[in-house]
């Protein structure tokens, strides 16, 4: 146990086992972001898949919405403390766009508009555990929250699922992003509380 | 960068307003900070139960101290007992300081305009204090301009030491009061706007860095003015409560 504060009670509302350590709950969804909010229109949106031997696949928004759509409800955790219970969300599995990529490629960078970026390895965007996200709670993704479209990698730092994304590029080495340059995890794992270096 | 925890003394306390206040940390082993950066606070009750947020940095301080000001939030879980309860002597657990992209470099010779929304101005005083530490002396000559909206004059930080700052020619202060403007000042509070905004900033013809920092809305809804009259986006770095855990 740390230096005990004499008088220090707290709030207590993080008794919840799906709470990573150091963690509080919000039922409010604050904003992480590092300058403006883009905007951009759907219909000049796109999503690139782009592999480490230079092939590029491409989507449009009509596209987009016409790929396989899932539902899914999951918990997200943001490297600042605060976390929120089952969110829902309406978007495109990361499988789905990879039906038709060739890769070798163990890592990718994710790309923003705005020139946001954050490095993921491929295995933590496949097998049912990343999407590209349009819709939140039944709504169009506001703009503040990534929209038109943000990735969503729920088992990491939120900073993981970066917003008003555009593309993924397959590398075949890891890579530091954005917030992976400025001293957060090169990987981000809640439940190993790998927030920073 | 320093990410263990560690453990710091409250070494002063200072009322800085009638809900915030400053506090002086000794950490050893520090060697200086970032203007920008912050901390994060861990408190411990007696049965082991832990509560972590973050703080920014106030202070401009080369050696093992640092200064936060933290604003009691209604609902705050660790604001409350560091604005009433915490006093000189005692212990405090500190991650940090971190950050490397909310930080001015003093180096850079580019005019600064900082915009503040309420306790947002922390990190922004920080990087004043880091601007007047330096002097025109030390080379440290770029231009500097502060809009700092605040509820009142009363719940305004660091007043008479913004005052003094801004003597200098390369420091410029602009207050926008949104509920109650000072006495006999014959103006009338209100919201800021993007006349009165683009009004008291620099021109984009100087091209300068902006730092924004405040309650999300606020600071989503400058941004999107900066932009819209022109400003590259890639010139506004901007800091919201949300993201450094000051809300909820």
């Amino acid at each position: 146990m740390g230096i005990v504060s004499p008088g220090f009670f707290g709030r207590r509302r993080r008794d919840d086992p799906a709470l990573p350590p150091g963690q509080y709950l919000t039922e409010s969804f604050p904003v992480l972001s590092a300058g403006p909010t883009p905007r951009i229109a759907p219909s000049e949106w796109e999503f690139t898949i782009t592999t480490e031997t230079g092939q590029v696949h491409r989507w449009n928004w009509e596209e987009f919405l016409a790929l396989k759509q899932d539902d899914v409800t999951r918990d997200i955790h943001c490297v600042t403390s605060w976390s929120k219970l089952g969110t829902s969300w309406r978007g495109v599995s990361i499988d789905t766009l990879f039906e038709s990529v060739e890769s070798e490629a163990e890592f990718t960078m994710a790309y923003s508009y705005g020139g946001y970026t954050t490095n993921v390895p491929l295995d933590d965007l496949l097998g049912g555990k990343a999407w590209i996200a349009h819709q939140f709670d039944g709504e169009a993704l506001e703009p503040a929250h990534g929209g038109p479209a943000r990735l969503l990698v729920p088992h990491l730092y939120f900073w993981k699922s970066a917003k008003w994304v555009r593309g993924l590029e397959l590398l075949r080495q890891d890579e530091p992003g954005f917030w992976e340059s400025n001293g957060y995890h090169m990987y981000g794992d809640p439940w190993q509380e790998q927030r920073y270096w | 960068m320093r990410t263990g925890w560690n453990v710091a003394e409250v070494i002063e306390v200072r009322q800085e307003t009638g809900t915030a206040r400053t506090l002086r940390l000794r950490l050893p082993g520090l060697t200086g900070h970032r203007p920008g950066q912050h901390v994060d606070v861990r408190l411990t009750a007696p049965d082991g139960y832990t509560a972590v947020r973050s703080y920014s940095v106030a202070s401009a301080l080369p050696g093992d101290e640092l200064e936060l000001t933290v604003e009691e939030l209604a609902d705050g879980e660790v604001s409350p007992y560091l604005v009433h309860q915490v006093a000189a002597g005692d212990q405090l657990e500190v991650r940090g300081p971190v950050g490397g992209w909310f930080v001015w470099n003093p180096a850079d010779p580019a005019p600064v305009q900082l915009i503040a929304g309420g306790s947002g101005v922390v990190p922004l005083m920080a990087m004043i204090r880091s601007h007047g530490v330096g002097g025109s002396a030390d080379g440290y000559a770029a231009p500097f301009r502060l809009l700092y909206s605040v509820r009142s004059p009363a719940s305004a930080y660091y007043g008479t030491e913004l005052d003094d700052l801004a003597r200098s020619p390369l420091l410029t202060v602009t207050y926008v009061y949104t509920r109650e403007a000072p006495a006999g000042s014959g103006t009338t509070p209100r919201r800021l706007d993007a006349p009165t905004l683009l009004d008291a900033i620099l021109p984009v013809s100087d091209n300068p860095a902006f730092f924004i920092c405040g309650a999300t809305a606020f600071v989503e809804t400058v941004a999107d003015w900066l932009v819209q009259a022109g400003y590259p986006a890639d010139r506004i770095k901007t800091e919201r409560y949300g993201g450094t855990g000051g809300t909820p």
